[in-house]
């Protein structure tokens, strides 16, 4: 496995169609490459989500069962979905980091995590905000809410760990092997949730979403999610940029970026 | 492989036995907490047969966790862990033998004064059998999730705090496995498919565990 | 159109409450991130700069 620093300041020409992938993971020829990238996805964000909050309270219409307080749902799903997403992007890049050893994947990894932890506490949020008028309670011990909460601690946990280790190589490949334990450890912790669940049959309350869903509903969540996701990848980018000039402050290339900066 | 293994008990066992107010800590620890719930809930017979399943667990769970600094900490202060990553053993068996010793002497004592707590809050005798039962399968797994925290945390400030904070998502399947074994020991109900599951994780921890546990150790020793 | 007037955009049917206060939340934890996104880049270039200038005064 070659060097990737070395692969980046070498540009060699590549016959045959061989791509070097290796050449965009430095941080030094990443970082443009996402400053350019960064005001698309912000636009597409913005465009996504202005035009999921019209067809959300605009276009779908209201459900008979659950009134106006389903609207909810229209960010609430969108951001369980993301809360999960990013874990699992970020865990792919932690384990990326830990195999082909390259820092750009460590500074990904930790990049995400704050985004994620922001759609995990919005999951909840909304969910309790949800559930109290049509559960009539603001939290219930259901799998699905008890999982996204320990979610949320394992990105606390990730976070926390990133930054009480001082080395930043050694808090990036500390935290990639958590967030791998901890990627292994979601689902078995989801279903020990519902099983129990299932055990403590008492006061439950059907989680059952309504069976039809109309097809505006699912065109606002997809729209929602969609602006979601181009929102985390710009933010992504926006930090792992803070990330690659924090620590790479003392090289010749930032020097360099500075000096053209002015 | 054997040998590996009964070297590292053995020592381990040896140098804990050196320190045994660490270990004697970790189980008063574990009747203080479980005999503040009724002074803090209020003496009910019915709400404490109810409650102590999970205070029992809970507190178990923390006294274990309380345990898990002193796994690597001394052989990571006196450079023996450095040999021990050198050494010609795999690191992993290494790591299930310090696991194994440091169960020996924080989750043994633990499970074995279980019983004697369970009395405070009036279990039945069936459910003391399953209580000890799931804690003999529980807390194993308990040590060996927990030695993935301890690596990872090696040497770090605040380390204490920051291990509970990794290792405290990860425990939850042996919690709820564990307490509703005891709940359907009480509730008359069979308990052979809670002791069935604990076991099966116990299975799967021993064999990940101690793999991440080691590359956690070669992070935090790079 | 779902709503007759304003008035009854704000009242969400009685659900006012629950649906913005989820809708709020969320977009001020939104703003919060971006702000301290600012914030951060902000930082890192001013130390930067700061970092530089003895560099070019010495020689």
């Amino acid at each position: 496995m070659s060097r990737p620093s070395e692969a980046a300041q070498s540009p060699r020409p590549s016959f045959g169609g061989r791509i070097n992938w290796f050449k965009y993971s430095s941080p030094q020829s990443f970082f443009p490459l996402a400053g350019a990238a960064i005001p698309w996805f912000a636009a597409a964000a913005a465009l996504f989500c202005v035009a999921g909050l019209y067809v959300s309270f605009f276009v779908a219409p209201t459900d008979q069962q659950q009134g106006e307080a389903y609207r909810i749902i229209f960010i609430h799903v969108p951001a369980a979905w993301m809360s999960m997403f990013i874990y699992l992007v970020m865990a792919f890049w932690a384990g990326a980091g830990l195999v082909f050893n390259t820092r750009l994947s460590g500074m990904m990894a930790s990049a995400l995590a704050p985004t994620g932890a922001l759609f995990t506490f919005v999951a909840l949020w909304t969910g309790a905000l949800w559930g109290k008028p049509t559960w009539g309670a603001w939290w219930v011990w259901d799998a699905r809410l008890t999982s996204e909460l320990i979610l949320l601690f394992l990105y606390f946990g990730f976070i926390a760990l990133t930054a009480a280790i001082d080395d930043p190589r050694r808090a990036d490949r500390a935290a990639a092997l958590f967030a791998l334990v901890g990627v292994i450890n979601i689902p078995i912790i989801y279903f020990s949730v519902q099983w129990w669940n299932t055990l403590h049959q008492g006061a439950s309350v059907s989680l059952t979403r309504a069976p039809t869903m109309a097809a505006t509903m699912f065109a606002g969540m997809i729209l929602m999610a969609l602006g979601f996701w181009m929102y985390s990848i710009a933010a992504a980018f926006i930090r792992v940029r803070c990330i690659i000039l924090e620590r790479e402050r003392n090289t010749e290339w930032v020097a360099e970026y500075m000096r053209e900066q002015r | 492989m054997f040998k590996v293994l009964r070297v590292v008990i053995g020592r381990d066992l040896l140098l804990s036995m050196r320190r045994r107010a660490d270990v004697a800590n970790a189980l008063l620890f574990f009747i203080l907490v479980a005999s503040l719930f009724p002074l803090g809930v209020g003496p009910e017979p019915n709400l404490l047969r109810t409650i102590a399943p999970g205070v029992i667990w809970v507190a178990a769970l923390l006294a274990s966790m309380l345990a898990l600094g002193r796994m690597f900490a001394a052989d990571y202060a006196d450079g023996a862990l450095e040999q021990m990553l050198l050494a010609s053993a795999p690191l992993g068996l290494i790591v299930i033998g310090k696991a194994v010793a440091h169960w020996l002497v924080s989750g043994l004592p633990l499970m074995l004064l279980a019983p004697v707590l369970a009395l405070q809050f009036d279990l039945p005798i069936d459910a003391l059998l399953v209580l000890v039962a799931s804690l003999a399968l529980g807390t194993p797994s308990l040590t060996l999730i927990g030695s993935i925290g301890a690596a990872l945390t090696l040497g770090v400030r605040g380390s204490g705090v920051l291990t509970s904070l990794l290792v405290l998502p990860l425990y939850v399947p042996v919690l709820i496995l564990g307490t509703s074994a005891v709940d359907a020991a009480a509730g008359g109900v069979t308990v052979q498919a809670h002791l069935l599951l604990l076991t099966a994780f116990l299975i799967f921890a021993g064999a990940f565990a101690p793999w991440a546990a080691a590359a956690a150790l070669r992070i935090s020793l790079d | 159109m779902n709503w007759e007037s304003f008035d009854a955009f704000l009242a969400m049917g009685g659900y006012g409450f629950y649906v913005w206060g989820s809708y709020a939340v969320t977009f001020a934890l939104i703003a919060m991130e971006v702000v301290l996104l600012r914030l951060r880049g902000r930082e890192i270039m001013n130390q930067l700069i700061r970092a530089e200038r003895p560099r070019r005064s010495a020689p």
